[in-house]
């Protein structure tokens, strides 16, 4: 047991393994918080669709050449998650359709142009470190660490102020827009929030796996916690212990830091599951 | 002046046009049931009322210093609320949400409002249970607490007592009842049950077919009464 505190100590001296816990902690954390409101919105799924549009625009920024990535891919995000959360509950598609024809979509179109254009030698590698973020984490600069704690810090931010009028338009959209809330611009901010989240975490846990850390940690909190303040900050505590988990357990073990910690993630639902059954059980 | 006045109003969404030629209004301290069946778009005039949309032509205008976010809405149930993990304090506080503008956080003022709330609606020692542990009045209570936060002139009810069992069904009338008569708020309640509308209302509207507008002794009068006639075995006062 020793032993094995020994060498986690020693890898912890490492700045890349640092950055890989910053960045980890800061994504979970954000990602966990907005979880809350997109679940009960019934849009669960709306961090797969983002990250596969994320992912096809990320295949047309190296098509096209662009070096910084990010120059395409947030934009193009940002604007998919608008169109995506503030069609609002009387368009013609509804959510969970719009997002599942999105998502293929762009999944379908960056794979073609990924495959049409090769630049790097190989395709499916390139693919398989976009979908399932590989070990892309263990090799940030001190850029991406950098951008990364700014955006969160934004983020964590506007969430905070927009607290009550978040818990507002999520409980009951219709009440809140004739109580005088503004509704379109607050669905705006968040859907730019989320998105500015979903293209951080694709390096964290690449785009196949982000709705876990949306979902899970919220759906978790959901089963033991009874209101909502509790909900966020119960979902947020828990992502940031799965994600650090994962993120140690990965480097000690080897294994793909992704899928490490949405196992973690699952494992922790389980708990919650059992403790909330008992609970209510009781 | 009157609260709120409609003008030959058209109701519709996109092209459709669901209900037109509507004249009403509301003046302070009424009670104004409207009833009519299923699908003759009762709820699309309620939204209309709430401004969530827009009516085809005709006007609304509101009156008697009455602002457009002063309306107080109890609104159906909808699927999202049923299992939502919220106390009943934080749902009967966003009932403030706005008189807060762009200010982040509720003030002292805002909290003292929905304690008071709370509190005349009986709820208060359930403030920290969840929403979705309490039965289907207790809920409606809450819902209802939360519109009077935002209102102290006009409520609007759309169906307040559908799927209640009718012990419940007659609480919630009676604090109805209660906020109309005495603290002189004017409600306009959509309705199936016409016995009810009957008994509480002090003006009907009847949506359908044909339409009438009148208080309810010249409702009782009119055809529409007699075709529409209350079948629950109530007794109309």
């Amino acid at each position: 047991m020793t032993a094995l505190f020994d060498t986690l100590a020693d890898y912890l001296r490492y700045p890349f393994v640092q950055h890989a816990l910053i960045v980890g902690v800061l994504i979970s954390l954000c990602s966990s918080i907005l979880g809350v409101t997109l679940v009960l919105k019934r849009f669960s799924f709306i961090g797969d669709g983002l990250s596969h549009v994320a992912f096809g625009a990320m295949a047309i920024a190296a098509v096209a050449g662009v070096t910084n990535e990010m120059l395409i891919v947030l934009p193009v995000t940002i604007i998919c998650a608008i169109l995506l959360l503030c069609t609002g509950q009387n368009a013609r598609l509804k959510g969970d359709a719009s997002i599942a024809m999105l998502s293929v979509s762009a999944l379908a179109i960056g794979y073609l142009l990924m495959n049409l254009f090769p630049n790097s030698g190989s395709v499916s590698g390139d693919v398989c470190t976009t979908l399932f973020g590989a070990t892309s984490i263990l090799t940030l600069t001190k850029t991406d660490v950098w951008l990364c704690v700014t955006l969160s810090i934004i983020v964590i931010l506007v969430f905070v102020l927009l607290y009550n009028k978040i818990f507002a338009i999520t409980f009951d959209e219709s009440f809140a827009k004739t109580t005088g809330t503004r509704v379109g611009i607050y669905n705006l901010i968040l859907a730019a929030i989320i998105a500015v989240i979903i293209v951080l975490a694709m390096n964290l846990v690449g785009s196949l796996l982000i709705s876990a850390l949306v979902i899970f940690p919220a759906l978790s909190a959901m089963r033991v916690c009874r209101n909502f303040k509790s909900v966020t900050i119960c979902s947020a505590c828990l992502s940031v212990c799965c994600s650090s988990l994962g993120i140690l357990i990965s480097i000690l073990a080897s294994t793909p830091v992704g899928s490490t910690i949405v196992a973690v993630d699952i494992a922790a639902f389980a708990v919650f599951s059992l403790v909330g059954r008992c609970r209510s059980g009781r | 002046m009157a609260q709120l006045i409609c003008q030959n109003l058209t109701l519709g969404y996109d092209a459709k046009i669901v209900l037109s030629g509507l004249n009403f209004s509301v003046n302070k301290g009424d009670f104004l049931c409207i009833i009519g069946e299923n699908g003759s778009g009762k709820t699309t005039l309620m939204k209309t009322l709430l401004g969530l949309i827009q009516p085809l032509d005709g006007t609304i205008t509101l009156g008697d210093d009455l602002r457009a976010n002063e309306i107080g809405y109890l609104p159906q149930q909808t699927f999202v609320q049923r299992d939502f993990p919220a106390s009943v304090e934080e749902i009967v506080l966003s009932g403030c949400q706005g008189r807060c503008g762009l200010r982040p956080f509720y003030a002292k003022e805002e909290k003292q409002r929905a304690a008071h709330n709370m509190a005349r609606m009986d709820i208060t020692d359930l403030k920290k249970r969840c929403y979705r542990e309490l039965s289907g009045g207790q809920q409606q209570r809450v819902l209802l607490a939360r519109a009077l936060c935002a209102t102290q002139k006009l409520l609007l009810l759309d169906e307040p007592v559908s799927g209640l069992d009718p012990k419940v069904t007659l609480e919630l009338y009676h604090l109805i009842e209660h906020i109309n008569r005495h603290e002189g708020i004017s409600i306009i309640m959509i309705s199936h049950d016409i016995a009810a509308a009957v008994k509480y209302a002090s003006h009907i509207l009847y949506v359908g077919k044909t339409l009438f507008f009148g208080t309810k002794a010249d409702y009782l009068q009119s055809d529409i009464a007699a075709r529409f006639a209350p079948t629950e075995g109530g007794e109309p006062v």
